[in-house]
């Protein structure tokens, strides 16, 4: 038998789902399709393949661009979190990145960079790295004073604590900081596709809007939300398998 | 019934029978405009349990982190064993108050911690661990996270790991202030049969009257601005009572009353 | 950071930054990045230009309007999620859901709706603001201290008197923080929303000069929606401030 709590999603999706349907049928507008058409197409796309190579496409600047914020973004974060001068000198750049929209940087980054690879992966970057980099230096710089001085009472070298104590205790934040970065970078894949080139999912959108086939464009659409809901709750049940200790806080809790 | 001695000591202090295995010299702490230590000098003697006794403020746990090589005196010195401290050493091990045990390491690890900082092979040190974890009475933990124990089980992890580095030196800030009062009774209790058993020195910060009169074999007392050692208590004649009958005897509550009527005027 | 003794105020390194930039531009090593100083002087002197001013005033509509209602409907959703079990259960999966989706991909859905103009700009800004909001409003609702409820009761409120001398103030920090990082989001949300649906406000400038070359009204026009973006940013986290000394350590 269910959990009430899962019976209600459930319920509550299926809700939306009629909703939707009835909501295409009225129709509420010429454009709307119903949730019957729209699923057909998702699943005629990917029965003819096109689903997958057009993610193909588009998750590769994804892919790239997560990669190299995650490495250049903890490595920056760490190298600001353990150091001051770093910290005075980096840190304004990027909390001026987290608030600022970043997506106005895209006509120019086009211009510089052109229509291609290059640019995609540079809209994913300069939207993940922000948060990865300002995660990682907050909690390395807010390691609990009295974990350090444990290491250093049981003469810890710096290295050791460095790798034994800041880092362990910072790796809960680090990875909330990558699946926000994997999300943010996520949101410039997508913006870059609707934007620069249409290629990938991005085509198929403009694509069937452009014909009017728009049982495509909404079951496109509907598997970007599906994939990145999936995927990141996938990263959030990680997180917890990975951190069970110290998900509930450290021990002075 | 024998009179404890209590001895007025303002800069100078003399130690009553054995050598001091730490002697605090002179020192001085100041944080920018903050007196926290003026001109105090102490000793430890071998083998014994020192209580530094104080109301807040009064600059024990500064000082016992000074001893401890975890902070540096603005002047004077501290010897162990006739060495002068220059910062944290195998002579010396420290019991936190808030245990300061890593959340993601298992019960055997987190004894093993300071074994494994002085290079000590895995086998090695986990068989040390085992042994520590076992003489605190939590055989059967090893693989348990401190998410996963009580407050007081935690503390006992925390003792364990600081026992099993083989120090001189026991150095316990307020070790038991963050557990319940039951746990807290054992834990005095325990720790009078440790003292006996171990040949170590213990240094022992709190600012629990009762439990200084209970687990002392030397209290210091400290008051505040400025810093200062006032006296210096010996008590002697309940100490090889048992356990269970220290908390009434009369010369534990008299010294109890006597410590409490001079430091009332230091609360605020 | 300390400097000859002294303390170097936070962003202070942006100063440095600055100067960077000014002789990046100067050494002329590449075309996209002229100096500082012209970018500030093209940037006072397009402030007062009218093509300047509609597109402010087009952005600040699209963006204060995307913003209230954001606010409201979020705040109201957020305290009744917060204080009825069954709304919550069913509400609280798609508030998650779309917390955390590419709201960028529903884009196109609200073109083809609502056509390319004013509306969708505002209802793109408000979806991007609206599911933090609701988020924080019922965390702010659920951790009103038992307490305070309870005495509330036992001193005989009435339900608006327990509501706005209690309930709002508890449930305030907290709602406080939703709505400043919902702004944060509205503000991508309204250049997301002109680059994509219609050219018009800032997202009009930056394809106008990009497409002519002009970088230095480009990068000017890029600091002023930064220095905004920032301006509103550190107001509302001053707000917070003012109203969170009494909040919990949280």
């Amino acid at each position: 038998m269910l959990s009430r709590a899962n019976l209600l999603k459930i319920l509550s999706a299926l809700v939306l789902c009629g909703a939707w349907e009835l909501a295409g049928r009225v129709p509420v507008s010429y454009a709307f399709p119903t949730f019957l058409d729209s699923m057909q197409a998702f699943f005629e796309m990917i029965g003819n393949g096109m689903m997958l190579a057009a993610y193909k496409e588009t998750l590769r600047p994804l892919v790239i661009g997560i990669m190299i914020s995650a490495v250049l973004g903890i490595g920056l974060g760490l190298w600001v979190g353990l150091n001051n001068f770093f910290d005075w000198l980096f840190s304004p750049i990027f909390i001026v990145m987290q608030a600022a929209p970043l997506a106005a940087l895209i006509p120019l980054l086009v211009l510089a960079y052109g229509i291609g690879l290059t640019s995609k992966v540079l809209v994913v970057c300069i939207m993940a790295m922000p948060v990865i980099v300002l995660n990682t230096s907050g909690a390395v710089r807010n390691t609990p004073e009295s974990f350090k001085e444990m290491g250093k009472s049981f003469l810890a070298s710096r290295t050791s604590v460095l790798l034994r104590i800041v880092i362990p205790a910072a790796s809960p934040v680090i990875f909330a900081g990558l699946r926000l970065g994997i999300s943010a970078g996520f949101i410039g894949a997508i913006l870059a596709e609707l934007k620069i080139t249409p290629t990938g999912v991005g085509d198929i959108i403009t694509y069937s809007r452009s014909i009017a086939d728009y049982p495509s464009m909404y079951a496109a659409i509907f598997s970007i939300i599906l994939l990145a809901v999936l995927f990141l709750n996938l990263l959030e049940k990680i997180e917890t398998i990975l951190f069970k200790g110290n998900q509930r806080g450290y021990v002075s809790d | 019934m024998a009179m404890s001695q209590i001895k007025e000591a303002p800069n100078h202090t003399e130690v009553v029978g054995s050598d001091s295995a730490v002697s605090v010299r002179n020192i001085t702490k100041n944080y920018g405009e903050v007196e926290a230590l003026r001109d105090m000098s102490l000793e430890f003697p071998r083998g014994q349990l020192t209580s530094l006794l104080g109301p807040s403020g009064c600059g024990k746990t500064t000082l016992l982190k000074i001893i401890a090589g975890l902070l540096l005196p603005t002047s004077g010195y501290v010897e162990v064993n006739g060495k002068t401290v220059q910062g944290p050493g195998p002579d010396r091990a420290f019991v936190f108050q808030d245990f300061a045990l890593l959340p993601w390491a298992t019960v055997l690890n987190n004894v093993a911690f300071g074994l494994e900082m002085r290079g000590v092979a895995k086998s090695e040190r986990e068989a040390i661990a085992e042994k520590y974890i076992g003489d605190v009475g939590l055989s059967g933990f090893e693989h348990s996270y401190p998410h996963e124990l009580s407050g007081g089980m935690r503390q006992r992890v925390g003792l364990a790991r600081a026992l099993s580095v083989d120090a001189d030196v026991l150095l316990m800030d307020e070790p038991f202030s963050a557990v319940d009062e039951q746990t807290r009774r054992k834990f005095q209790e325990d720790l009078l049969n440790l003292v006996q058993n171990e040949n170590k020195t213990f240094i022992f910060v709190t600012h629990s009257i009762e439990e200084a009169v209970y687990v002392s074999d030397q209290i210091a007392i400290l008051l505040p601005r400025p810093s200062r050692v006032s006296e210096i208590i010996r008590p002697s004649s309940f100490r090889n009572k048992g356990v269970d009958n220290i908390r009434r005897d009369p010369e534990y509550l008299d010294i109890v009353d006597d410590i409490w009527s001079s430091l009332r005027t230091y609360v605020e | 950071m300390h400097l000859f003794g002294y303390r170097l105020p936070g962003m202070s390194s942006l100063i440095l930054w600055g100067l960077l930039w000014e002789i990046v531009g100067r050494a002329d090593l590449t075309f996209f990045v002229p100096p500082l100083s012209e970018v500030l002087a093209t940037l006072f002197a397009i402030i007062g230009t009218p093509a300047f001013k509609k597109a402010l005033a087009e952005t600040a509509y699209a963006f204060s309007l995307g913003v209230f209602f954001a606010v409201v409907i979020g705040i109201i959703v957020g305290i009744l999620m917060g204080k009825n079990r069954l709304l919550d259960e069913l509400l609280l999966p798609w508030v998650n859901v779309f917390l955390s989706a590419p709201l960028t991909a529903l884009v196109p859905v609200l073109m083809v709706l609502f056509g390319f103009g004013m509306k969708s700009i505002v209802i793109t800004t408000a979806l991007f603001a609206v599911w933090i909001i609701i988020l924080n409003s019922r965390a702010g609702v659920k951790q009103i201290n038992r307490s305070l409820i309870e005495m509330a009761n036992s001193f005989g409120a009435s339900p608006m008197d327990a509501f706005f001398k209690i309930y709002f103030w508890a449930a305030l920090p907290e709602i406080l923080g939703g709505v400043r990082i919902g702004i944060i989001r509205a503000v991508k949300g309204v250049i997301i929303g002109q680059l994509l649906i219609s050219i018009v406000g800032f997202g009009a400038l930056f394809e106008l000069y990009s497409a002519n070359f002009l970088m230095g009204h480009f990068w000017a026009v890029l600091i002023v929606l930064f220095a905004l973006a920032f301006t509103i940013s550190e107001f509302l986290a001053y707000l917070e401030r003012r109203v969170s000394y009494y909040a919990a350590k949280r």
